[in-house]
């Protein structure tokens, strides 16, 4: 071995490091994703100042309280309140480049939904834009937030921007 | 130096395999459950500062979540450490020393059910030479008790006092995992687990929390009756290769309890945070503890390990002796790392 040979660093050192976790979801997530299995789309109202969660993690991040009682059952139609044009290929999202990702405010929640928009061009997205899911066919459904395929506009006017500019 | 007391502490329940909750929703009530015992709201907290672990998570920044169960929205002053919970104490301990904080709030909150402890603690050792051997945690405390007893330090007898003592006071904590009357003589005549410890030689594998209120001065007073001041707190690490360091001795925990004057007065209790049985007997003998010393009134590691939260919970058992008028003096102990590798030593005194 040659001298320099000698003071090569080693650059690579393989170390396979493999760890199984059981994860949970956690009771308030699994009711959630539950839902979903049932076609359904429950929120959580803070017991502080009512404002409805959704998805809920079992506590109020504002208000630092434990959100207990019944979930508020909301409707898979709402608002959208931001929206970025996506050009970049996603294993997950069988949608045709570029499409818009969107954030949408379901009608009586008071946190928002990341989904995707389907059946309309990218020219027409718009904030305010109403919008309302198109589920996957019911033998398809897990418990998952993807049992929604994505939201397509409803053609309803638009939601004026003081009635969610609360939320964005 | 400022006046620094505990003035709160609550705890989860530790339990083997919490299936049902995350980790956000343990901490959830703990969290719930001592602000409105001390009658604070998020905003009179100064300060918020967490020990956990990603590795035990499985997830890089898992302990953000645990933020949902704060509130900090209106944004809040806040920090998190990779360590037991009690490191969390120290950082805020000192933000109320330098005067940016008068109170803070402290927790601390770990599940390792989700994984393979043993085996995800390895990844504490060193990377090159070490890890890829994969040695697991009760095989590395193995290999140290072995050193103590060919040694001489200390005998299987005195590991299974240990045990006896520590799960037999813990039938009074409502909140411990593993406890009940143990006769020596039968644990000894146990088979070996990983020669040459026991099954009552380990702590059991825990998931729980832990959460504590700190405030300086008046504010202190305020807040408890007879608050339990913080009059010693230090830290001391030792390297990560094990060859290096006196396995058979706890050097750190030594250093530490000097600075924090340990012997300076008499102690009345003393909660160590031993998560193997020798491990506790080094760390008693550090920290010069006399015949008179009630050890781990709380059951101990040996009781509960909720890892990330236990050396935390050491300090607020000791406290919760100050506040009741149990002891006028008493010292808590936390650990991190391999060995006893890095050593917490709090004293805490009723006046
Ligand atoms: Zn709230």
């Amino acid at each position: 071995m040659s001298e320099s040979e000698e003071r090569k660093p080693v650059e690579v050192l393989r170390t396979p490091v493999v760890l199984d976790y059981t994860y949970s979801a956690g009771q308030s997530s699994s009711r959630h994703l539950r839902a979903f299995g049932k076609g359904k789309l429950l929120g959580q109202r803070c017991p502080v100042d009512g404002r409805v969660y959704f998805p809920s993690r079992g506590s109020c991040p504002q208000h630092g309280v434990p959100i207990e009682g019944e979930p508020v059952e909301l409707p898979d139609r709402g608002t959208i309140v931001t929206y970025s044009v996506n050009r970049v290929p996603s294993e997950n999202i069988d949608l045709e480049l570029p499409y818009a990702a969107i954030q949408v405010l379901l009608d009586g929640a008071d946190t928002i939904l990341f989904h995707v928009l389907g059946e309309s061009s990218i020219d027409d997205v718009h904030m305010g834009m109403r919008v309302e899911a198109v589920w996957k066919p019911e033998e398809e459904w897990d418990d998952s937030v993807a049992n929604i395929r994505y939201f397509r506009p409803t053609g309803e006017p638009d939601t004026p921007f003081d009635q969610y500019k609360e939320h964005i | 130096m400022r006046d620094v007391a505990v003035v709160a502490f609550t705890q989860a329940k530790s339990v083997r395999a919490e299936r049902d909750l995350n980790e956000t929703e343990i901490l959830i009530p703990v969290i719930h459950d001592i602000k409105r015992g001390a009658g604070l709201e998020t905003k009179d907290i100064d300060f918020v500062c967490s020990g956990s672990s990603d590795y035990l998570a499985g997830q890089s920044f898992a302990f953000v979540s645990g933020l949902d169960a704060i509130g900090a929205w209106p944004p809040v002053s806040e920090s998190h450490v990779e360590m037991d919970g009690a490191w969390a104490l120290y950082e805020a301990w000192v933000k109320i020393q330098t005067g940016h904080a008068d109170t803070a709030l402290v927790y601390g909150f770990g599940k390792p059910s989700m994984g393979d402890l043993s085996r995800t603690l390895a990844l504490q050792l060193d990377p090159y030479c070490v890890v890829p051997l994969w040695p697991d945690a009760v095989s590395v405390a193995a290999l140290q008790a072995r050193l103590c007893l060919e040694g001489g330090v200390l005998s299987e007898r005195e590991m299974a006092e240990v045990a006896v003592r520590d799960r037999g006071k813990g039938k009074s904590n409502p909140y411990a995992q593993v406890t009940g009357d143990f006769d020596v003589d039968a644990l000894l005549a146990e088979p070996t687990f990983v020669s040459p410890l026991r099954r009552h030689d380990c702590s059991p594998i825990s998931d729980g929390a832990s959460a504590m209120i700190i405030a300086a001065g008046d504010r202190a007073r305020d807040l408890a009756e007879r608050p339990a001041w913080i009059r010693g707190l230090e830290h001391i690490v030792e390297p990560q290769d094990l060859g290096i360091r006196d396995l058979t001795t706890s050097r750190s925990t030594q250093i530490a309890a000097d600075r924090a004057a340990v012997g300076k007065d008499k102690i009345d209790v003393a909660e160590v945070c031993g998560p193997f049985t020798h491990q506790s007997i080094l760390v008693e003998r550090a920290l010069g503890l006399g015949e008179s010393v009630d050890v781990n009134p709380s059951g101990g590691a040996l009781s509960a390990h909720p890892l990330m939260a236990a050396g935390l919970t050491r300090i607020g058992e000791a406290s919760k002796r100050i506040w009741d008028g149990s002891a006028d003096r008493a010292v808590a102990h936390a650990t991190s790392g391999p060995c006893l590798q890095q050593n917490l030593v709090c004293v805490l005194e009723g006046a």
